[in-house]
């Protein structure tokens, strides 16, 4: 077993302990409120908590700039919720995994809105620069921040092109159990790295679209057949800084 | 024939105490500091989302690279043999170690996760080379303190030569490594040069060698055995050559950069933005941290003493904190070009200049190490013959006093 996949089967079994957890808290009250008893669906695409993430897939997104509206941040509302960050009026310290950028032509002023959030490079300088390995890329393209190994150097946040990554400024409450967070390391998008393994969408994507927007999508870069692959092979996109030959798994059409 | 130079400890007066007790409160400071941020976040100091490396990275880095260059001169003792400076090689040596543990207690102070030290000294990325560095950091403990010993013990003469230039080689990895920090940031318009390894290299033998000169000068006229004027000036001289270097390195730096058209944005800002970062650059590196020191130690010398190489070495530690301040703080102050040519904003401050105040506990935290680095030397000058009884010219070197004026 090579250190990947280690590293994988690690955080796999960090994961299980906080769905076991989640899940108890869920059945609990689900028992007590005499609700039908709650348990995590395992979709037919869920990956078995014992497996390693598969180095077949690539997971990315595709984000389409002209479905983006300026007015929306439903994208933004929904990865918030979903994982515990928020901002608490202090937007120089507060975490922000994912954000509406908006830019302007100085020519002409033509301007597009588009979420940025980690754009899971294929090479990521993050993941060069970690002293202790915390920054990983798992095997399925998926870069993730080791809380537990996290030094909280923010020598990643350096590194990273797209200032994808935030610093936990504060000691934090009311986290979520599948998005563990901590004070003094270092965080960024997950891709919702906990839906993904249950078959899920990322919580943006999601949201995106049951608002009608769709401006999101997800799927296996790997997969010649997926949804994204398909739009990928038919329209022109763009990486952020493609320059700098990191092969994002995040991709814009008509940026 | 090797002269024989007897070396004594620091008497223990109270002078001696005073300066314990000065140094006990700034390192009392910094360790208030450091618990007052550990408690409460990083939120308490004056560092954000956009300058995450603030003032403790400026004194840990000044720090580091002032180790490598306070080891200048047990080099030219033991390496190019120059008699002059051999007497002088144990200090060095000590002075090296404690301004490099010095250093190090800021850096590792001011982590996220302090209480995680264990595992940054266990769990290793290899490809990064903040990695590297522990490991360049914790070999020049290990390599220095071995010359050290050789140089102190009786019958291992023949060992100084090859520990002086395995420290030699290593101290030079070592201010590669620190430079590289930066120059390998690939994503940054201020970093991205190849250039920030023998910049720094380049400050670490300015820096070191005027830490050095003013450690020795004031202990020297605290303990009645006053260094000699005509060493005294060929230190500020030497200083001088790597001063100048200094400034030719950042102005290739900054030529090369100016010539790339996508870093002509963060040049302006820096050289020509007309903020805190420009004066700090022209009147705080280039005129008061260089030319100045320049002309005070080239300048045709007709004083008796040497307190114009003091002024000068005083000037070189503070043009090395601006130095520091402009590329550390400068460079992340600067935002991140994600669209070249387009005007960006976002709630996270993009496309905008990002505005940092340093806070009391990161300079307390900063200038606790500086005490930590000052109170080893301190100590270890008073526990151990670290430095020759006599620093006069003649007792150096017969034919110093003669050569130099």
């Amino acid at each position: 077993m090579n250190n990947t996949s280690l590293k994988d089967a690690y955080i796999d079994k960090t994961r299980r302990d906080f769905l076991k957890k989640a899940g108890a808290g869920v059945t609990t009250l689900a028992l007590a409120s005499g609700v039908t008893l709650m348990a995590y669906p395992a979709p037919a695409q869920a990956r078995n908590p014992d497996e390693a993430a598969d180095p077949s897939k690539r997971w990315g997104l595709l984000i389409d700039v002209n479905k983006c509206t300026e007015d929306c941040s439903a994208c933004v509302t929904a990865c918030s919720q979903e994982n515990g960050w928020k901002l608490d009026g202090n937007p120089s310290v507060d975490a922000q995994w994912i954000r509406k950028l908006k830019i302007k032509n100085p020519h002409g002023g033509h301007e597009q809105t588009f979420p940025v959030m980690c754009q899971h490079c294929a090479k990521p300088p993050c993941v060069d620069v970690c002293p202790t390995g915390a920054s990983f890329k798992r095997t399925d393209g998926i870069v993730l921040v080791d809380k537990h190994i996290c030094i909280g150097c923010r020598y990643c946040m350096m590194a990273c092109p797209y200032k994808a990554r935030s610093f936990v400024h504060e000691p934090l409450t009311d986290q979520k159990a599948h998005a563990p967070r901590g004070k003094g390391t270092v965080e960024s998008c997950t891709l919702c790295v906990h839906r993904v393994d249950r078959g899920d969408q990322p919580a943006c994507v999601e949201k995106c679209a049951s608002d009608g927007h769709g401006a999101l999508m997800f799927g296996d870069l790997n997969d010649p057949n997926s949804d994204i692959s398909k739009r990928l092979a038919s329209y022109p996109t763009k990486q952020i800084r493609a320059d700098l030959g990191l092969d994002t798994g995040v991709r814009y059409q008509n940026l | 024939m090797a002269k024989h130079v007897t070396y004594s400890q620091i008497g223990t007066g109270a002078g001696f105490y005073g300066l314990l007790a000065l140094l006990g409160a700034f390192i009392a400071a910094g360790a208030a500091s450091f618990l007052y941020v550990e408690h409460h976040g990083h939120v308490v100091t004056g560092m954000t989302n956009q300058i995450v490396w603030g003032l403790p990275h400026v004194f840990a880095i000044f720090l580091i690279v002032a180790a490598s260059g306070a080891l200048n001169v047990a080099s030219i003792g033991s390496v190019f043999n120059k008699a002059a400076y051999k007497p002088l090689s144990r200090i060095s040596g000590v002075l090296a170690m404690a301004l490099l543990a010095g250093g190090l207690a800021v850096l590792l102070l001011d982590l996220g996760r302090p209480d995680r030290m264990i595992i940054a000294i266990t769990t290793f990325n290899f490809k990064s080379i903040f990695a590297w560095n522990i490991f360049l950091y914790s070999g020049f403990m290990v390599i220095v303190g071995v010359y050290l010993f050789v140089q102190m013990s009786s019958g291992l003469e023949k060992f100084k030569k090859p520990f002086g230039v395995l420290a030699f080689v290593w101290r030079l990895a070592l201010t590669t490594g620190t430079g590289s920090i930066f120059g390998w940031l690939v994503a940054r318009q201020g970093y991205d040069a190849a250039i920030m390894a023998p910049l720094f290299i380049a400050m670490s033998l300015s820096f070191g060698m005027a830490c050095f000169i003013l450690v020795v000068k004031y202990t020297g006229k605290a303990t009645d055995r006053p260094l000699g004027t005509a060493m005294t000036w060929r230190m500020g001289r030497l200083m001088g050559v790597m001063a100048a270097t200094v400034l030719y390195f950042t102005a290739i730096r900054h030529l090369g950069n100016l010539y790339a058209a996508e870093h002509a944005g963060v040049e302006q800002f820096i050289l020509f933005g007309g903020n805190v970062f420009t004066t700090l650059f022209w009147v705080g590196q280039v005129l008061l941290g260089g030319l100045v020191p320049l002309a005070l130690v080239f300048a045709p010398n007709n004083s008796e003493g040497s307190s114009r190489v003091t002024l000068a070495a005083l000037l070189v530690i503070l043009g090395g904190f601006a130095q520091l301040y402009v590329i550390i703080v400068g460079g992340q102050a600067y935002p991140l070009v994600l669209f070249p040519g387009m005007e960006v904003s976002s709630s996270f401050q993009d496309g905008t200049i990002a505005s940092y105040m340093p806070s009391l506990p990161e300079l307390a935290l900063g200038l606790g190490g500086v005490g930590v680095a000052i109170l080893i030397t301190v100590f270890a000058m008073m526990a151990f013959k670290l430095l020759p009884k006599n620093l006069s010219d003649a007792a150096l070197d017969p034919h110093l006093a003669a050569k130099a004026k």
